[in-house]
């Protein structure tokens, strides 16, 4: 029989299940330039949308002339707020419970907003259009800081609800300010830090920055008004979310939308928030008849969709002599911009910023985070991170390497020093959330091992020697980091947006010669969808995943789910994937027993088949069994083999990681070289490490963009700085090293298939790891902190400012 | 981003070219690589109503190295950084065109464009002017050659007339043994220089150029002289007496002036270990 | 303004059309000839994400005017796939090599790749970075595509088997 029968593994190996580097099915399309992103989309008679946009980051619009601009050949429409105030959709919820304007109403409030819509038959019609609508425009005082815009004499940004005391995160104490989100125990940790040994306390800044997927935002409407059906392509992480806001927000019926994403060229967060070109597009589509394209260009994608970060940290962390830490309090100013379109779950304004206490068993905490408005673009949006996380792990780990400096204790002992132990799992942490499980003493060792870490210590201390002696001008920085992310939004008990609950979806259908469709509420733009959720359902259920088609992003097709982004595919649909193939396989274990005779509880699952008991001989694979789904007439058991499952997780997943980075820094010309990288994933179970890897390479890129020079600067009259990308820092293969990656595997417990995603680690670790290496480089002159992002004039003041350019 | 409309025209002669050029006027502008025109085309910055492409025009082509060493204006960076008889005349061009954009833009990116549009971004005035390169106008009254150091007057303003064009650059034989290097800082591939500096020295002196530090190139004659002398402290003080760096998102002036110097004395080092 | 005649040989076929002087030629390829494979990234000729070849040259499509490439033999990502409608040897080596993710810049890197090694057969790393330092790419690292560039340089050399 066994020369007959592969074995186990053998049978296990062909199914290209968990663990397996399969390579992905969406290459095919990709390489040859066969996929379908949103502007391949054509449609009969389709028109093209384009913005008029506010050069100005503050002013009353007076008047708006667009006749000039209509006699454009081939323009069918210029929509203005006048246009849209009748149907109510001048403005637009946001995602935090505030309102934006669509187009402008009466004022502008950021640089790029969205004045006027034109519609023409094609795009460069469109664009001839834009530049002849006239607005007349009223300047007003512009702020761009934070803290300026909470002074009392600010000018007030938000006319519309500058009366309002209350806000949809409680009370508002000043007319530009949104919010105050407070988290922890004040009163025990000011006590904690009066007492302390020591404290250290910085300032910490986290720049405002962009997600800039290669592939900008946009959208195909189209209404048809013989069947009264809506139908939109878009860019959307979450296309059953923007179904359900669209319907709400139009009228129209939730089952005459369909929403579908095609594919998506990187989203990082982008992608997730609701933007007035959206809107515009189906209005326009509706008040045309025909289908409306709106593709934004790149200056407008910086300037006015989804910023990401801007957080100003003010934090306090204490602790004995000896280095042990006794509790943490943290400030934040929050610059929102002009509309707070944050893409936060509804009951938490600043995100999870509160699993700032990081890796670290800290008895005490306490955080406030202020809202605050200003004449900047609104965003907000997690850019390849987990709501607010990433300035949480910057937060943390920057104040450990300050603390360490205080202390004079080295900073990889201090860690583990405070490390949560394994033992501890799960773990409550003083701001609130149950960490599910960790390893980080074992994964730290690994890590440090790895990277010879005294060696690397004493190296830079020769260095610095050699500087000072004058043999070298270039210094030595090691960039440590240890993050713990928290992914996987989450217990539909916590966590909604705009009041649906944030679970996700799987339905499962077996085809009768054994080969199948899956379809999630989940949409890739990257991550390789297709290819690993095969793989999840391979190993549930036993048919090779290369007979196992996924699809994704069809509201019409796909049950319900609330999309991808926060490193939550995995650990919410891959779960609901893996429980529908459970269902599918409970049904298959009847119908296996009942073709082999026995009773069900006689036959035992074997990688693709059920074998009866004692004697795996005798057995039925899952192609016989989904053949008998839909050909026999089985006693008790309706045909077919269909499974759906949504899942809501019991927690969060808690991913965590150790990085360590060598960088060499050109003292003279604020150069840095980066000389070395090396990055300990743990994500739990691993589904693909082929793709696991290549997000960590791609994440620890865009951490290297955000460390080192990627910014949104304005000027103080808020016009952006950096709209192109020649100034706003995207590196090349040129400047960007070779990456070293490692892995230690810690299951979560709650998890299905215990794990618990990867996208965003990478990008969460990796800032701060860079940032540490360039902070650490100038640690023995007497240096403690710098503000990113670290491009060369701001590394180059370092030195200066300590003296070292003589 | 989309350009406004326009009326293009391919001349396959350089009369044809400068007879359209005097024809259209100001409404009309020659493209080359149209890597620095398009861009601002599209920005709506520049609009003009007419465009003369110089692609078919087969005079502005090539590179000869006799007496002289002679570019045609469409000489793209890639044919210019190819041609191994010019490396090995004039090794400083090479060096310095592959800090130039990146590979496409190398394609298609013109000699003839980067030296003739102002732009004191670019790579190629400042080397020409520490080269000692002349460059050959044509308009409608015949030609004549201007030299790079007396070409440059501001941003974007050149001792070239609206109805000439750049037909070619004719750069000396640089003397046997002369050292060279091109020093660029840049924030990533693609960006101008945050600072540049192009020095030779031989046995007939030494020259200086510096990119990107005022609105026009700077070539300093105190420099040159400094260093022959073989003063190179002299030198750097006097290049950096002479440029004027303004802020941008590459940093402040402060800033630029001490790159400016290290990038200057590197160049400085890199050319004295590689004189013959 | 009126139309121009253009014509020109794309993917080894000759296409002829009127255009307006001032469409760009990644306007042309996508929206005229409906060849969707090159993509438009930055609009400001940084992103190589429209990068195509024309006569030899890596050429980004959305920084030329149709004109420009009037009379010339043009080459996409779609004409790299071999005759047989199997994928190419670089396509091949991205998708073994895991040298993409999103899709969206891989026409543009392949189309770049493909001119490189023509260029140069045998490049070091070094060289295939600094080589492919005209395109952006926001999710791989760039490392499996300098990866994918060097095996399939290898493939192509005859030193390695193209199949899995």
């Amino acid at each position: 029989m066994n020369e007959i029968t592969p074995t186990p593994a053998e049978r296990a190996e062909k199914l290209k299940g968990l663990g397996s580097s399969r390579k992905r099915v969406e290459d095919v399309r990709f390489t040859q330039g066969k996929g379908n992103y949103v502007d391949d989309i054509k449609l009969p008679g389709m028109l093209f949308g384009d913005f008029v946009r506010s050069p100005y980051a503050h002013a009353r619009v007076v008047s708006i002339d667009a006749e000039a601009a209509k006699q454009v050949p081939g323009v069918v429409a210029v929509l203005t707020a006048a246009d849209l105030a009748p149907l109510g959709l001048h403005w637009m919820p946001t995602l935090a419970g505030d309102k934006q304007m669509v187009l402008a109403d009466g004022k502008v409030l950021f640089q790029g907003q969205e004045v006027a819509f034109v519609v023409a038959t094609d795009r460069y019609a469109a664009a001839d259009a834009v530049e002849l609508v006239e607005v007349d425009y009223e300047e007003l005082p512009v702020v761009t800081d934070p803290f300026k815009a909470l002074e009392p004499d600010a000018p007030v940004l938000r006319e519309d609800i500058a009366d309002q005391k209350e806000g949809a995160h409680g009370a508002r104490r000043h007319h530009n300010h949104i919010f105050t989100w407070e988290q922890g125990d004040r009163e025990a940790t000011e006590k904690v830090l009066a007492e302390a040994d020591v404290v250290a306390e910085e300032m910490i800044y986290y720049h405002r920055t962009h997600p800039c997927p290669l592939e900008t935002c946009g959208c195909v409407a189209s209404m048809d008004k013989v069947n009264g059906k809506l139908t939109v392509w878009g860019t959307f992480q979450a296309p059953h979310a923007v179904r359900t806001v669209a319907s709400l927000i139009s009228g129209i019926a939730e089952h005459n939308i369909r929403i579908i994403s095609p594919d998506i060229g990187g989203g990082f967060g982008n992608k997730v928030g609701v933007y007035p070109g959206y809107i515009c597009s189906i209005v326009a589509s509706i008040v045309t008849g025909k289908p409306v394209k709106w593709v934004e260009d790149r200056m407008e994608n910086l300037m006015a969709t989804a910023f990401a970060r801007d957080y100003w940290m003010q934090g306090k962390i204490a602790a004995t002599k000896d280095g042990r830490i006794t509790g943490l309090w943290c400030h934040v100013t929050a610059d929102h911009g002009g509309f707070d379109a944050c893409a936060d779950p509804t009951k938490f304004p600043a995100g999870f910023f509160n699993i700032c206490t990081g890796s670290y068993d800290i008895p005490v905490a306490w955080l406030a985070v202020d809202g605050v408005y200003t004449n900047k673009a609104p965003g907000g949006v997690a850019y390849r991170c987990s709501f607010r996380v990433t300035e949480a792990a910057y937060l943390i780990e920057r104040m450990i390497e300050v603390l360490a400096i205080k202390l004079g204790i080295d900073a990889a002992e201090l860690r583990r020093k405070n490390f949560i132990r394994k033992d501890q799992f799960p773990y409550r942490s003083a701001l609130g959330w149950e960490y599910d499980s960790g390893d980080y003493h074992t994964a730290w060792d690994k890590a440090l091992a790895a990277v010879g870490y005294e060696d690397l210590r004493a190296e830079q201390a020769d260095r610095v020697e050699s500087f000072r002696r004058g043999e070298t001008r270039k210094l030595m920085g090691v960039g440590l980091t240890f993050f713990t992310e928290i992914v996987g939004a989450g217990p539909v008990k916590n966590c909604d947006i705009l009041g649906l609950g944030m679970f996700d979806s799987c339905e499962i259908r077996i085809h009768p010669t054994g080969s199948a469709i899956a379809r999630l509420g989940t949409i890739s733009q990257g991550q390789g969808h297709a290819t690993t959720f095969a793989q999840i359902l391979a190993s549930e259920i036993g048919i090779p995943a290369d007979n196992i088609t996924i699809e994704e992003g069809d509201t019409d097709t796909a049950p319900y789910g609330l999309g991808t982004y926060g490193s939550r595919s995995t650990p919410v649909a891959g779960a609901a994937t893996a429980m529908a193939g459970r269902k599918i396989r409970a049904k298959a274990q009847m119908i296996a027993a009942y073709l082999l005779e026995v009773h069900d509880d006689d036959v035992e699952w074997d990688v693709d088949r059920f074998v009866v008991k004692g004697a795996p001989e005798r057995f039925k694979a899952m192609a016989e069994i989904a053949f008998a789904a839909y050909n026999q007439a089985i006693p008790g058991i309706e045909p077919g083999l269909e499974a759906v499952s949504y899942y809501d997780p019991p927690n969060m997943t808690y991913p965590f990681g150790a990085y360590v980075c060598v960088v060499d820094v050109d003292v003279d010309t604020g150069q840095v070289d980066i000389r070395r990288f090396y990055a300990l994933d743990d994500c739990g179970t691993r589904i693909n490490p082929m793709i696991i890897e290549g997000q960590v390479h791609g994440g620890l890129t865009e951490a290297l963009a955000i460390a080192m020079g990627q910014e949104i600067a304005y000027d103080e009259l808020g016009n952006v700085k950096t709209g192109t990308l020649m100034d706003f820092f995207v590196p090349t293969a040129w400047e960007t090293p070779h990456y070293e990656t490692d892995w230690t595997t810690t299951p979560s417990p709650h998890h299905p298939i215990g794990a618990k995603g990867v996208g965003e680690s990478p990008n969460v670790g990796g800032v701060p790891c860079f940032s540490n290496a360039v902070n650490d480089a100038f640690r023995a002159f007497g240096h403690v902190h710098a503000h990113m992002p670290h491009d060369h004039w701001r590394v180059w003041k370092i030195a200066h400012d300590l003296g070292l350019h003589g | 981003m989309i350009p406004g409309a326009f009326e293009y025209h391919r001349p396959e002669t350089l009369g044809e070219a400068t007879g359209l050029l005097s024809q259209l006027g100001d409404s009309a502008r020659v493209l080359a690589g149209g890597h620095s025109l398009i861009p601002m085309m599209k920005l709506r910055m520049a609009a003009p109503e007419h465009l003369i492409d110089l692609a078919a025009i087969a005079d502005l082509r090539g590179i000869a190295v006799g007496d002289d060493i002679r570019i045609g204006a469409m000489v793209t960076q890639a044919e210019l950084i190819a041609h191994d008889g010019l490396a090995a005349a004039c090794p400083l061009l090479r060096e310095a065109a592959l800090q130039i954009a990146d590979p496409q833009v190398r394609y298609v990116g013109t000699v003839g464009g980067n030296v003739a549009n102002g732009d004191p971004g670019n790579d190629m005035p400042g080397l020409m002017q520490c080269l000692g390169a002349r460059y050959s106008l044509a308009g409608p009254g015949g030609t004549r050659e201007v030299a790079a150091r007396d070409f440059y007057i501001s941003a974007y303003e050149t001792a070239r007339a609206d109805d000439e064009i750049l037909t070619g650059i004719l750069v000396p034989h640089p003397a046997p043994g002369t050292g060279y290097a091109y020093e660029k800082q840049k924030r990533k591939i693609g960006d101008y220089a945050t600072a540049a500096a192009a020095v030779t020295i031989g046995r007939n002196g030494a020259s200086v150029a510096m990119t990107n530090l005022a609105d026009r190139p700077i070539w300093s004659e105190a420099a040159g002289k400094a260093l022959a002398a073989g003063d190179a402290a002299g030198a750097v003080a006097a290049a950096l007496a002479e440029i004027d760096p303004g802020d941008d998102n590459r940093g402040p002036a402060e800033f630029k002036r001490h790159v400016a110097g290290v990038m200057l004395r590197r160049a400085i080092d890199r050319a004295r270990a590689r004189m013959g | 303004m009126a139309k121009m005649h253009v014509k020109m040989t794309v993917n080894g076929t000759q296409v002829e059309a009127l255009a307006e002087p001032r469409t760009l030629l990644i306007h042309f390829l996508r929206e005229e000839l409906g060849i969707t494979g090159p993509h438009i990234g930055c609009e400001t000729s940084h992103c190589g994400a429209c990068t195509v070849d024309v006569d030899g040259r890596s050429v980004k499509s959305c920084t030329m005017f149709v004109g420009q490439a009037n009379g010339a033999s043009v080459t996409t990502v779609e004409g790299l796939v071999n005759p047989d409608g199997s994928l190419g040897v670089l396509q091949e080596m991205f998708r073994e090599h895991h040298g993409l993710q999103c899709g969206f810049c891989t026409p543009g890197m392949i189309t770049r790749a493909h001119r490189l090694l023509q260029e140069n057969p045998n490049p070091s790393e070094e060289e295939v970075r600094f080589g492919m330092s005209g395109n952006l790419c926001r999710c791989t690292g760039y490392q499996n595509i300098v990866k994918a560039i060097m095996a399939a340089a290898a493939v192509l050399r005859g030193e390695k088997e193209a199949a899995e």
